[in-house]
């Protein structure tokens, strides 16, 4: 028995959790959210935000991460919506283009807001580090026009929007290590208020930020948006997918306490 | 119409690519190939669009004087890195790397000793024992300890042994821990991807929720 449990075929591991991510789906259980510490600070940096001030959103990731952070930036533009903040758009990944404009399709439809007054996409330019310090200058030098070739000096929301010095506060929805460079440059450099909201994987590296106050709030994968997404009250698929996760979690760590317990009881045995 | 096409197209590859889970397949290399000639065309695509069209063509199209003429330096950067692929010439393609190394390390090394070690280590300054809150003292002194310890961990110019053993141990506890944390949050972000594309076929696709 302790041997079949030590090896186990994979294929078994695979359809446990692919039940677990299944049942939840179907019997639509949903799981009481805490909200954690970093996600609250996330949301109280925007909170505390008069309305009309402008917060600068940087979507710098692909489909391959959208599970994971795009319930998190609709559930972040949604409180910006509903604060009646101006959102500026941009993306640092080519891919993060579509999927901010699809976000922002989405939400501003539901708050009912107006592409060029409460909102822009400014799309991709290519060379993050040198936007990045550029925009601690002049934001016209890099993006002179938005995605669709508009020039933002036609835009309103764009009037008097040059710099850091005009941008209240910027969250970067990171796949990758832009969120590290926004803190690095922006932040170091020219004092911005950073809010990082990042895949599981980033968000490791990303508390030694909090923790040093380098940035103002976190916001860690799934769990992340479906935290922000019970702040706002607009339940979406971060709080729908919790459940899953839950379970698959727990599948994965039964499967590492057998495979390790059958391990050394195997072991024990064979040195005697 | 259209959306529907796209959607059985995208559950099809979806199934395609989770039929690896089983074993090596014919559907899942077709999956893979297509993904890899598909990504390649489209970011060859995009970048066209984004960096040579708009940041080369047009502005020399459109600009005039030196705005115009400095146009030529990157240009030439560009086509001398594209050297490597003939053996004999390939070293002049060293410039343009050199130039971006330039600038890579000049930005990173400001950024990383302004943005990343001063911030960093100032925030290792606590006061480890703070009156009245015995919490926030308990948690100050595991992050100072933690990061000394884990310093004389990659202290190598002295054997581990003697006095230096117990701090190097806790150290090394304390890598482990963040190793688990690491693990812990990418099984998260695995689970989390696994979970987007089955909400897709059960959502989106056979309409079960």
């Amino acid at each position: 028995m302790l041997k079949k449990i030590a090896n186990i075929d994979r294929r078994i591991i695979f359809i446990v959790i692919v039940l677990c991510i299944i049942i939840p789906f179907l019997t639509k259980t949903v799981l009481e959210i805490r909200v954690s510490a970093p996600v609250k600070s996330a949301y109280k940096a925007l909170e505390k935000l008069e309305s009309g001030s402008c917060v600068l959103f940087s979507v710098d990731y692909d489909p391959a991460s959208q599970p994971e952070l795009q319930p998190m930036l609709i559930a972040v533009l949604r409180h910006a919506f509903k604060k009646n903040l101006k959102v500026i758009m941009m993306c640092h990944w080519p891919l993060g283009f579509p999927l901010g404009q699809d976000a922002l399709m989405v939400t501003a439809k539901e708050y009912d807001k107006k592409y060029g007054q409460d909102y822009v996409n400014l799309g991709y330019r290519p060379g993050m580090s040198a936007i990045m310090l550029g925009i601690g200058r002049e934001i016209r030098d890099f993006f002179a026009s938005d995605y669709a070739g508009t020039p933002v000096d036609s835009l309103d929301i764009m009037k008097g929007v040059h710099n850091y010095g005009d941008i209240t506060l910027l969250i970067g929805f990171e796949a990758g290590a832009t969120g590290d460079y926004w803190v690095r440059l922006a932040g170091a450099q020219f004092g911005q208020k950073i809010t990082l909201g990042c895949t599981a994987v980033c968000a490791p590296d990303c508390y030694p930020y909090l923790q040093a106050k380098q940035i103002e709030g976190l916001i860690g994968g799934l769990k992340g948006a479906a935290e922000y997404e019970k702040l706002v009250e607009c339940p979406g698929a971060g709080i729908i997918g919790m459940t899953a996760q839950s379970a698959g979690h727990i599948a994965i760590i039964i499967f590492i306490i057998l495979g390790n317990l059958s391990y050394f009881i195997l072991k024990k045995r064979e040195k005697e | 119409m259209a959306e529907i096409i796209g959607i059985w197209v995208a559950a099809f590859l979806t199934l395609c690519i989770f039929s690896f889970l089983y074993k090596d397949n014919p559907l899942y290399k077709f999956a893979e190939h297509l993904y890899v000639g598909s990504s390649a065309a489209y970011m060859l695509v995009y970048f066209y669009f984004f960096n040579i069209k708009p940041m080369l063509i047009d502005k020399f199209i459109a600009e005039t004087g030196l705005a115009r003429w400095i146009l030529i330096i990157p240009t030439f950067l560009g086509v001398i890195m594209l050297l490597r692929i003939h053996p004999k010439i390939g070293w002049i393609s060293r410039w343009s790397i050199a130039f971006t190394m330039g600038i890579g390390a000049g930005i990173g090394i400001v950024a990383g000793i302004h943005g990343y070690i001063l911030p960093q280590t100032k925030a290792t300054f606590l006061p480890l024992f703070i009156k009245g809150d015995l919490i926030q003292s308990a948690n100050n002194i595991i992050l100072v300890v933690g990061v000394l310890t884990t310093f004389l961990f990659f202290y190598f110019s002295k054997e581990h042994k003697g006095l230096l053993k117990p701090p190097v141990k806790i150290g090394m506890a304390f890598i482990m821990v963040s190793f688990g944390a690491s693990f812990g949050y990418t099984v998260m972000a695995r689970l989390s991807l696994l979970i987007g594309r089955i909400y897709f076929l059960l959502h989106n696709w056979l309409h079960l929720i």
